[in-house]
């Protein structure tokens, strides 16, 4: 696959513009640059304003900046995102049931679907959650599942992430901000709205509390005002109407989750935590963490609350699991995956990685347990020396890492520098599990913004766009 | 609502009436010092600003001259001095973050967007607009700020904590304000009537915004004993004590919970004596002492109310 020969969103080599950019495209050839560039800065400024920024790790640490919006939308039509949803939907079904059977019988293991070394050796597996019931045994309440699109109708999944992702509240202010910029574009297309999202959420979250409680009692959990995601963690917190708590807010007593308030302890049924496994309880898993609540986990265990999304989730977003999910799927529902899987090559096979090695400037290596963009080699990209270093690294830790072909990711119309122009995109909806699996016809779209480049991740110069979902 | 947010609540709104309060405080001495006095009463007056604001030695530590500009920098944007007009916007701004769930868009917005400018200014412009204009900035902001508070806020608990934040601190500016100046202008309890007097008096008063007030209520000349009794006593007067006490007692009152009952009686017992002191009296015991132990008892219920209710001081 080469990224030269990508497929833009918006035109059609032959034919021209595609029909569902067609009224846009008419509307953004009447559009001055001058006037863009007066709309990028003034969404800029009202993003500064509100706060709506992250922090960032590494260089710089404790300094905030804005995400980078475009002002071009990415559109979808009605057909390609059912096709989409229901893709999402019964992947998402499917890693739910693989999280319940890993913990319980593991038909899935016996069976001899996956190794079972790949499961239960996998430093994500909790062994503390064997046999542990949790409400409507639902494990991963939130995924936001990264999608890229290499074709016409050609959407590859490219990592479910099941622990604690980000970026939803970016689908919401990015809508807020296009139709504060451009209310006449909501004129000429029917596009689906997001904003029922925190509510969907809030319902999702009290229909897993645990069994017995009457109207319970929610909180996000946050790391604190640091973490990169606080803004959103805070906005979601605030949109729902719940208390933000942040680990010391908490206490457990005989089993009971408790917060610390101005009229004394509060009992605490749903944890939406934003903070990772490890650093829960520091009586269960890092003794060092600050950010948890001691006892947390053994509540946990006995039903008293409910934590989303659950401690051991991350077994099935590892990339060394994610070549599995179609079996999986297979497996769980007896049906066949509508979304497809990126072919992936485990490293810690020797004949996968002898491969690996002979082709390593066409690949895509990331490791095992990475996120963010951090620790991968995109070889295309990559110079000769980047590439001979991460060689070495790769022959030393070959467990560490997997590979994948380099995706000709699509482009869409992004407002840069020079212009309108193509840029790299992916997808990132959010699929919430409670009472049944649904999701709101919209998501995340990130952009590369540097040209060529592939990498959309905020942390690595990514922007963002709003996504539009055409009614049908 | 979550005890850490009450306490984030409280010291976001103490420190935005800090910042006003000191903004005031240095503007009366910056407009006095344009008055024709000798160095040494102007370093005086510096002298009793920085003892009554604690930052005697920090101050000496960083300048080995007491001037004017020396002072209004240091505490107007020197980084390392907590009680620095930047650093209380900073720190009204860092509270407002840990706890921006709870606060509505407007407000987060106006105390975000505050601290940015504020990070932006540097010495020359502030210099160069001229300091008042900044301390006209700086009161603006912060009324801005007040007004969207009570323009958007939901009248729930975090209100009332905004509320028992900014009284309480207002009480404690009031107190150093008047006392402040009652040290430098009455040495040794002698009672003067010259022209410096009344110009230092009413700069006073309109430090507090006071002064038609002063005017509106007395119709007569500006005495010491009127300007405490203004400043302590009168419960119509938005600065005063005794109106402070009384914000801060009824917000009390509106939090309660099972253990903060010996916190809401002292409060009452303060706002009481408040009201039915007599300037008189004060007076003629002493008015430093009297702040001095006004003071302590506002410290004390800062503390009573950290304990009860909010994060408790290490």
């Amino acid at each position: 696959m080469n990224t030269n020969c990508f497929y833009n969103e918006m035109v059609d080599g032959e034919q021209g513009v595609r029909p569902h950019y067609a009224s846009y495209a008419e509307w953004l050839n009447g559009m001055p640059e001058e006037k863009l560039a007066q709309k990028r800065a003034e969404a800029d400024e009202l993003f500064h304003r509100h706060g709506i920024t992250f922090a960032v790790y590494g260089e710089d640490a404790g300094v905030e900046r804005l995400i980078p919006f475009d002002i071009v939308p990415r559109i979808i039509p009605a057909a390609e995102w059912q096709t989409l949803a229901a893709g999402l939907c019964q992947r998402v079904r499917a890693l739910n049931l693989f999280i319940r059977d890993v913990y319980h019988e593991q038909d899935i293991l016996r069976a001899g679907k996956i190794p079972s070394e790949q499961v239960l050796d996998n430093a994500q597996y909790r062994k503390v959650m064997q046999g542990v019931d949790v409400a409507r045994d639902i494990y991963a309440h939130i995924a936001g599942v990264d999608i890229v699109r290499a074709g016409e109708g050609e959407y590859y999944v490219l990592e479910d992430n099941l622990r604690v992702p980000s970026g939803v509240s970016y689908m919401l202010e990015n809508r807020k901000m296009m139709m504060r910029l451009f209310p006449r574009l909501f004129a000429r297309y029917k596009v689906a709205p997001v904003d029922r999202y925190p509510d969907m959420l809030y319902n999702m979250l009290k229909s897993v509390a645990p069994t017995g409680v009457v109207d319970p009692t929610v909180v996000v959990m946050t790391p604190g005002a640091l973490n990169s995601a606080y803004f959103e963690h805070a906005f979601l917190a605030r949109q729902m109407g719940v208390e933000l708590v942040e680990g010391q807010d908490m206490f457990v007593k005989d089993e009971q989750v408790y917060m610390r308030t101005t009229q004394g302890p509060q009992r605490v049924d749903v944890i939406y935590r934003r903070v990772d496994d490890d650093f829960l309880d520091p009586t269960a898993f890092r003794p060092d963490s600050v950010l948890g609540v001691a006892g947390l986990l053994d509540a946990y265990r006995a039903g008293r609350v409910t934590v989303t999304n659950a401690v051991g989730s991350g077994v099935a977003d590892d990339k060394s699991v994610y070549p599995y999910v179609p079996e999986m799927i297979r497996f769980y529902l007896g049906e066949e995956p509508i979304l497809h899987n990126v072919p992936t090559h485990l490293c810690r096979k020797a004949d996968d990685l002898a491969y690996v090695l002979a082709h390593l400037p066409e690949l895509v290596v990331k490791e095992v347990h990475g996120s963010g963009g951090y620790g991968m080699l995109v070889g295309p990209t990559a110079t000769k020396e980047q590439v001979e270093r991460f060689r070495k690294v790769l022959e030393a830790h070959p467990e560490r890492y997997i590979a994948q072909p380099t995706l000709a990711l699509s482009a869409c119309p992004t407002f840069v520098e020079a212009g309108v122009a193509p840029r790299h995109i992916d997808l990132r909806p959010f699929v919430l599990s409670g009472e049944d699996v649904q999701l709101v016809a919209g998501g995340l779209t990130r952009v590369a913004l540097r040209e060529g480049s592939l990498v959309v991740n905020s942390s690595q110069g990514g922007g963002t766009k709003d996504t539009w979902v055409l009614e049908a | 609502m979550l005890s850490r947010t009450a306490d984030h609540l409280y010291w976001m709104a103490r420190y935005m009436e800090r910042a006003e309060n000191t903004a005031r405080m240095l503007d009366v001495n910056h407009r006095m010092s344009m008055m024709p006095q000798s160095p040494t009463q102007q370093e005086q007056t510096w002298a009793a600003t920085l003892r009554i604001m604690g930052l005697e030695s920090e101050f000496h530590d960083r300048y080995r001259e007491i001037g004017s500009d020396n002072a209004l920098e240091f505490m107007s944007f020197d980084e390392s001095s907590p009680s620095s007009i930047r650093n209380c916007l900073k720190a009204a701004r860092e509270n407002a973050h840990a706890v921006r769930g709870t606060l509505t868009a407007e407000l987060w917005e106006t105390i975000n967007g505050t601290w940015l400018k504020m990070r932006d200014f540097s010495r020359d412009e502030f210099m160069d607009v001229g300091v008042s204009n900044f301390f006209e900035w700086v009161k603006y902001r912060s009324h801005l700020a007040r007004g969207v508070t009570l323009g958007t806020m939901l009248q729930d608990e975090s209100l009332h904590f905004i509320g028992i934040g900014t009284f309480l601190e207002r009480a404690d500016n009031t107190a150093r304000i008047l006392d402040v100046k009652y040290q430098i202008l009455l040495p040794a309890g002698e009672v003067e009537g010259g022209a410096t007097d009344y110009h230092q008096w009413s700069a006073l008063l309109r430090s507090v915004a006071a002064f038609e007030v002063y005017r509106r209520v007395y119709r007569d000349v500006i005495t010491p004993e009127r300007v405490a009794e203004l400043l302590l006593l009168r419960v119509d007067m938005p600065r005063s004590l005794a109106r402070c006490m009384r914000e801060v007692y009824a917000n009390l009152q509106r939090v309660r919970n099972a253990h903060s009952s010996e916190t809401e009686r002292m409060a009452g017992e303060l706002e009481s004596q408040l009201r039915f002191a007599r300037v008189d009296d004060i007076v003629k015991s002493g008015l430093h002492s009297y702040t001095m132990r006004l003071l302590d008892r506002i410290h004390l219920l800062g503390n009573r109310i950290a304990d009860d209710f909010l994060v408790p001081l290490a």
